[in-house]
C-alpha cells in the first residue's frame, strides 16, 4: 500500500500523526522526567510545568539512599533472578523444543497440553506457596528464580520448537557418525546455531520478569528480598509527600528496558510477533 | 545385541518437567481440592462448595467478576480496533513512520507500576493535567480514578494506553504478510480504499487478529497489576476485578476463597478462550 498516498499527503498525515502520538505517548513520559527533578513542594502541585529548581542529582542520590540503599539491593535482587530465570529459559525451553521437533511420538500430545496450560492458565498462587513453603523456596530468591522458570517455559517451548524446524537435520546426523553423545550434540551443534532465537528470547523474558510486580509480591515477601518493581510500590505507601522521589524511582526502572529497546529492538519484534503470522 | 539409542533422549525433557509440574501443575490441581476447604496453609477444613457459594453471592465478589468481563472485553475489543488502525496508517509510508511505531510500542516495554502511578497523577481530579487541561477548554473533567462509575473505565484506557502497541506490532507483522498483488486486483476492479480496507486487509490479516484478541482477552481477564497501581480495586469495590479480590482474600488470610476465585478465574478464561480458539479455527477453514 505504500505507493497509493501522494507524496504531500504521506508527509503531512506524518507530522499530523506525529503531533498526536507527542501527545498521547510522549507527554506521560515528559511528566514523569519533569516531576522526578523537580523539588518536594513543586511535585507536590502534580503541575505539568518546568522545574523552577533542578534538582536531578539531589533527588537521584536522595532516592538511592533512601531507607538504607533498598534500590540498589532491589536492583541486585532483580538481576540476580532475571540471569538466572532467562539462563534456565534458555537452556531447559531448548532441550523441551529440540526434542520436540526432533522426535515425533505420543509424548507430544502430553507435551503440548502442557504448554497450552502454561499459556492459559492463571497459576493459582496460594497453592503455590504452599508448595514452595513445603519445599523451603517459600521467600528466597532461588523460589523466585524456579518460579519465573516455570511460568515462561510455555512461551519459550513454542518458540524454540518453531526454530528448531528450520535447522536441518543432516547437522545431527553427521554429529550421530562422528560418535558425538546426545548432549554433546545437542550443546556443541544445535544451541549454537539457535543464537538468533535465543537473542530473542533473552530480551524478551528479561523485560518480562524485570517488569514483573505481582509473583514477586506473592512469592518473594519481606524488606531484604525487594525487587525493583516493588519498591515503587513501597514508595508510594510510604512516601506519600515525596512525589519527586517516586517518580525518580520511575525513571530509573524505567531505564534498563529503554536500553534493551535502543539496542536490541529488532529482536523484541521477533519475539513480540511470533507465532502471529502463521495462522 | 544392542538397541540403538535415539539421540534425542526423552530425559531432555525432565528438567522442564520437574520444574513445570512441581511449581506450576501441581498447584494447579491442588486448588481444586483447597477451593472446597477452610485453609490457613497448615490445615484444611472440607466445606464443600461453601467458597463458591459465597463468591456468587456477596455482591463486591459478584462485582468484581463482571468487572473482570467488561474490563477483559473491553481493552480486548479497543486493542484490536485501534491496534489494526494503527498498523495501517503505519504501514502507509508515512514520514517518520519508525519513529512512530517506536512511540506506539515503547510502553510496553515499561513498568506498569511506574505508568500506573503516572496516571493517577495525571488523572488527579483537581491537580491532574488531564483536567487542568480540560478546565482551559472549558470543560469540567470528571475524578477519573475516584468516581465509582468511572474508575474501571480509566483503567483500562491507561491499560490501552500501555498495550495497544503490542496489537499494533502484531498487527504490522499481519499485513507485511498479506501479498501486494490482493490490492493491485481490488485497485484494478475500482475499489475504493475503504473498499480495500474491508475486503482484503480484515480478511487477510485474520492470523493475527486471532493472536491480538485470544492474548489480549487472556491478559484482560487475569489483569492485576495496573489495578492495583492505580485504584486498587476502589473506590470501595469499583474497580475489583478477580485477580484483585483473589488478592485482597488472600492478604486477609481466606486462603480457601482466594484460592476459589482462583478456580473460578481459570474456568471463565476456560469458558471464554476455548470456544473462541474452536470458532476461530473453525472459520479458518471455510476460507
Amino acid at each position: 500500500m505504500s505507493t497509493s498516498f501522494s507524496r504531500a499527503r504521506r508527509r503531512n498525515m506524518g507530522i499530523a500523526a506525529t503531533a498526536v502520538a507527542f501527545v498521547v505517548f510522549i507527554l506521560p513520559f515528559l511528566f514523569t522526567f519533569l516531576m522526578a527533578v523537580k523539588t518536594k513542594k513543586e511535585a507536590a502541585l502534580f503541575l505539568f510545568s518546568w522545574p523552577s529548581e533542578w534538582h536531578f542529582w539531589a533527588n537521584l542520590t536522595e532516592v538511592i539512599k533512601a531507607r538504607n540503599y533498598m534500590l540498589l539491593l532491589a536492583y541486585f535482587n532483580s538481576t540476580v533472578i532475571t540471569v538466572a530465570a532467562v539462563a534456565g529459559l534458555v537452556v531447559f525451553g531448548a532441550m523441551v523444543g529440540y526434542v520436540l521437533q526432533r522426535r515425533p511420538s505420543g509424548w507430544n500430545r502430553v507435551i503440548y497440553a502442557g504448554v497450552l496450560m502454561g499459556l492459559m492458565v492463571p497459576p493459582a498462587v496460594v497453592p503455590t506457596i504452599w508448595v514452595l513453603q513445603g519445599l523451603g523456596l517459600f521467600k528466597t530468591i532461588h523460589g523466585m528464580v524456579l518460579i519465573q522458570v516455570a511460568y515462561g517455559l510455555a512461551f519459550s517451548v513454542l518458540l524454540y520448537r518453531s526454530f528448531i524446524g528450520t535447522i536441518p537435520r543432516d547437522l545431527d546426523e553427521a554429529a550421530i557418525i562422528d560418535g558425538a553423545k546426545p548432549l554433546a550434540i545437542f550443546f556443541k551443534v544445535i544451541l549454537p546455531l539457535l543464537k538468533p532465537v535465543t537473542v530473542t528470547l533473552i530480551v524478551v523474558q528479561s523485560i518480562a520478569i524485570f517488569n514483573d510486580f505481582t509473583n514477586p509480591l506473592y512469592y518473594l515477601p519481606g524488606k531484604d528480598n525487594v525487587t525493583v518493581q516493588l519498591t515503587l510500590f513501597n514508595f508510594q505507601s510510604q512516601f506519600q509527600s515525596q512525589f519527586n522521589l517516586l517518580f525518580m524511582n520511575i525513571l530509573l526502572v524505567t531505564i534498563p528496558p529503554l536500553l534493551v529497546f535502543i539496542f536490541f529492538n529488532r529482536q523484541i519484534v521477533a519475539g513480540m510477533t511470533a507465532g502471529a503470522v502463521k495462522g | 545385541m544392542t538397541r540403538r539409542r535415539s539421540p534425542y533422549p526423552y530425559w531432555f525433557v525432565l528438567p522442564a518437567a520437574v520444574v513445570f509440574v512441581t511449581l506450576f501443575l501441581v498447584p494447579t490441581v491442588a486448588s481444586l481440592w483447597f477451593s472446597l476447604t477452610r485453609w490457613d496453609l497448615f490445615e484444611a477444613h472440607f466445606i464443600g462448595l461453601d467458597n463458591y457459594r459465597q463468591f456468587f453471592k456477596e455482591p463486591f465478589l459478584v462485582q468484581g467478576l463482571v468487572n473482570t468481563l467488561i474490563y477483559a472485553v473491553l481493552t480486548s475489543g479497543t486493542k484490536s480496533v485501534l491496534g489494526l488502525l494503527l498498523a495501517v496508517l503505519l504501514t502507509s509510508g508515512i514520514l517518520w513512520q519508525g519513529f512512530l511505531r517506536s512511540v506506539v510500542f515503547f510502553p510496553v516495554l515499561v513498568s506498569t507500576i511506574g505508568v500506573g502511578i503516572t496516571f493517577a497523577a495525571l488523572m488527579h481530579p483537581t491537580k491532574g493535567a488531564i483536567n487542568v487541561a480540560l478546565a482551559y477548554v472549558g470543560i469540567d473533567g470528571p475524578a477519573w480514578l475516584s468516581d465509582p462509575g468511572l474508575a474501571l473505565y480509566s483503567v483500562a484506557f491507561i491499560d490501552l494506553w500501555k498495550g495497544v502497541g503490542l496489537a499494533t506490532l502484531i498487527y504490522i507483522a499481519g499485513l507485511a504478510a498479506i501479498s501486494p498483488d490482493y490490492y493491485e486486483a481490488a485497485r484494478i476492479d475500482g475499489a475504493t480504499r475503504v473498499q480495500q480496507f474491508w475486503r482484503v486487509t480484515v480478511p487477510l490479516v485474520r492470523p493475527a487478529t486471532v493472536t491480538v484478541v485470544t492474548l489480549s482477552l487472556i491478559g484482560g481477564l487475569r489483569s492485576f497489576d495496573i489495578i492495583w497501581a492505580t485504584t486498587k480495586g476502589g473506590p470501595g469495590f469499583a474497580s475489583d476485578v478477580l485477580a484483585s479480590v483473589i488478592y485482597k482474600q488472600y492478604q486477609a488470610g481466606f486462603y480457601g476463597l482466594a484460592t476459589a476465585g482462583n478456580v473460578i478465574l481459570f474456568a471463565l478464561i476456560a469458558i471464554i478462550i476455548l470456544p473462541l480458539t474452536w470458532w476461530f479455527n473453525k472459520r479458518e477453514v471455510d476460507l
